[in-house]
């Protein structure tokens, strides 16, 4: 091997430690996380929303052939989401536009992440698995509202 | 040194014929379909004349055609070219025909399926949507007959060894057996998938499926799957293309490291496609990402060889400066079109890796994550080197075996130069959109794109029209090689017998280790790597789900059955 060879590698190999280190410090430093294995909730039939603290609430979410739901949430600024997804029937998932949340709901597993919404706004998402027929007209959106007066709505209380 | 001419018989020839025009035919309707797909999803057309108004049948057609089809009938081809010329010995014509029937037979029958309607499923077929039985046996019947073929070619490689002790095995069969190593290790997990739950399931033998466990294997196949699809585009730039640019390979050591870097890492890698995934632990996800990185490694040590091969030319043929070599090169020289296939697809490919790798960066999925950045990122890899280092190769391999001068030469260099283009243009607009959320496989003509539409997303439109300009100028692209590929196979036979040659190169630096001459330790680090990787996802997919799931056809919300 010669130098400029054991040279190129060498940067090869220095460029993805710098990647590995930004993927560890969004990890550890900025809590980023992806979707984990949880195995303490069993698959929910009826989705529902409601309130586990000051601005914090739990959402189940069902994603089923073809609407999500709630398909339109109301949240006010600030709230933190606990979001759990599942599917009564086949494979969807979702994107929330502008935010750090991106599931795939699969029959007989429950998906979770969790979202705090600092900005108000209209959060839209559309389902983004090949889910049959209807599988474009499937979507949704989280309303995020400043008005102190507005009641979290979306899902079964 | 004059290259090496091996007789053609007629049996090789006929097999050989088969084996690239009606996969190139079948590659054409797969385009087509990739043209309507572009066209559908900016509401331009409602429906196909020949698929109907179905965009996800169409879609599924051109998924299976152009990245399944076609890529394994030409790494098929390709072999059966490549190993009897570099072994200097003769193929198995029996088993080889063998093996091209059977791979026909499979890829008719799951054709037929998708063209009747009865396996919308998309290529990922994903249950619980279900297929037709037959969908799946072709499946089958296809990758069976790539292993035959593949197990033809082993005898000769041992047998080479056997009578050449002591030599170094030629690098583009290394390249070619490496390509079916992570092939077939990798087809191992779709085999179970489809014959062990798809298949009975899909028949009635039994009542549910574990849905997890079943895209779980299918990504075990499907991340390997591309380097499958890749390793015989690299055979072709380690071996052919410095000779084609007028110069040397700078390091034959690092070609026969890559290779095996190859086997080792690009199966244990599958879950970067399920970061986004329920019932998998995040830690797994994350080692399965680090992987990923290590493959990448012998990406990047290509890109470095590759560069200083052509630099080496590019200074042979009088360029001087820092980058004077790059303007050196025989971009547009008729009698090295097929340097055009090769340099092109090298040039998209830095775009392809460059978003495969924010791909496989963990968190980052995020926000790509199934969007269309997703295929836009892919048609730069397998639209880009893989599929222009194919055609040409198999307008080169038919002029050779038909025993026909290369029709049109000027039109056919025009043809990467074309694609290049379009392929920029549809992935430009397919991954920018992705990034403001626009979803894949979704017929955004209907709704999104839609003014009439209450979900209307104004924001998308200039990317999806982006997507439809990429997309003619491609198909322009392919009607040109089409036109070029069937005159070819259509003139007159030259003069004489046909023979078979290729530009082999000689090493700049032809280094000998004797750790990179064997297989067998690549292969157990590979199983042992495998095995660490995938023990605890097979292990939370079954701690984190509930049950199986019945059968569902994609146009009902209520079970078949």
């Amino acid at each position: 091997m010669d130098k400029s060879e054991s040279f190129a590698l060498g940067l090869s190999g220095l460029l993805l430690a710098v990647f590995i280190i930004a993927i560890l410090y969004a990890q550890f430093a900025r809590n980023i996380e992806i979707p984990t294995c949880i195995t303490d909730v069993e698959p929910f039939t009826t989705d529902t929303l409601f309130q586990v603290g000051e601005d914090e609430y739990e959402l189940h979410m069902i994603a089923r052939m073809w609407a999500f739901q709630p398909s339109e949430i109301t949240l006010p600024v600030g709230s933190k989401v606990h979001l759990y997804v599942t599917s009564p029937d086949i494979i969807h998932g979702f994107k929330i536009e502008n935010k750090n949340v991106n599931l795939m709901a699969v029959p007989q597993a429950i998906n979770y992440i969790s979202v705090t919404f600092d900005e108000e706004g209209d959060y839209f998402f559309a389902c983004h698995e090949f889910c049959g027929a209807a599988h474009h007209a499937m979507a949704g959106r989280i309303i995020i509202t400043a008005d102190d007066e507005a009641q979290a709505t979306g899902g079964q209380p | 040194m004059t290259d090496y001419v091996m007789k053609i018989d007629k049996s090789s020839k006929y097999l050989m014929a088969t084996l690239l025009i009606i996969p190139m035919i079948l590659m054409f309707i797969g385009v087509y379909g990739g043209l309507m797909q572009t066209l559908f999803r900016a509401g331009i057309v409602q429906s196909d004349p020949f698929m109907g108004p179905d965009y996800y049948k169409g879609l599924t057609m051109h998924g299976v055609l152009n990245a399944i089809v076609f890529t394994t009938f030409f790494a098929v081809a390709f072999g059966n070219a490549v190993i009897p010329y570099a072994l200097r010995m003769a193929l198995n014509m029996t088993w080889a025909w063998v093996s091209g029937i059977l791979m026909l037979l499979g890829s008719v029958l799951a054709g037929l399926m998708i063209y009747m309607g009865e396996a919308t499923v998309l290529y990922t077929f994903y249950p619980p949507l279900m297929a037709h039985p037959l969908f799946y046996i072709g499946l089958v019947l296809l990758v069976v007959g790539s292993w035959i073929a593949f197990f033809n070619w082993i005898p000769m490689y041992l047998r080479w060894r056997r009578e050449n002790s002591g030599q170094r095995t030629p690098l583009s069969v290394v390249g070619m057996f490496t390509t079916f190593i992570v092939w077939f290790i990798a087809t191992l997990a779709v085999a179970v998938e489809i014959l062990f739950m798809l298949l009975p399931w899909s028949m009635g033998l039994v009542d549910e499926i574990n849905v997890m466990l079943a895209r779980t294997l299918f990504w075990f196949f499907g991340h390997p799957l591309v380097y499958f699809w890749l390793l015989p585009a690299y055979v072709m730039y380690y071996s052919y293309m410095p000779k084609l640019a007028g110069g040397k390979l700078y390091s034959d050591m690092a070609g026969r490291l890559v290779f095996m870097m190859f086997i080792v890492f690009s199966i244990p890698v599958g879950t970067h496609h399920q970061y986004m995934d329920p019932a998998i632990g995040a830690e797994i996800k994350f080692v399965h990402g680090f992987f990923t990185f290590m493959v990448t490694l012998p990406s990047l040590i290509t890109a470095f060889t590759l560069a200083a091969s052509l630099e080496y030319a590019g200074r042979k043929r009088g360029g001087t400066g820092l980058f004077g070599w790059m303007f050196k090169l025989p971009y547009f020289q008729k009698d090295k079109w097929l340097f055009s296939y090769l340099i092109t697809g090298l040039i998209i490919f830095i775009f392809g890796g460059i978003s495969g790798i924010v791909n496989a960066s963990y968190q980052m999925n995020t926000a790509v994550h199934n969007t269309a950045w997703v295929p836009g990122h892919f048609h730069l890899t397998v639209a880009g080197p893989v599929l222009l280092a194919f055609m040409g190769m198999s307008l080169y391999l038919l002029g050779q075996y038909l025993n026909k001068e290369i029709k049109m030469k000027g039109w056919s260099l025009s043809v990467p130069y074309i694609w290049m283009i379009g392929v920029f243009t549809f992935s430009w607009g397919m991954m920018r959109g992705g990034l403001i959320g626009m979803p894949r496989r979704t017929n955004t003509g209907a709704t999104y794109a839609n003014p009439d539409s209450a979900l209307f997303q104004p924001d998308w439109i200039y990317y999806i029209d982006l997507s439809v300009v990429g997309g003619v100028i491609m198909t322009l692209s392919i009607l040109i090689f089409a036109i070029v590929f069937f005159t070819t196979a259509l003139s007159k036979q030259r003069e004489g017998e046909a023979e078979l040659t290729f530009p082999v190169s000689e090493s700049y630096h032809d280094e000998d280790v004797s750790w990179l001459r064997n297989f067998k330790p690549w292969i157990i680090a590979a199983i042992i790597i495998i095995i660490i990787a995938y023990t605890p996802v097979i292990l939370d997919v079954l701690a984190g789900t509930y049950g199986g799931s019945p059968t569902y056809s994609p146009n009902s919300p209520v079970p078949l059955r």
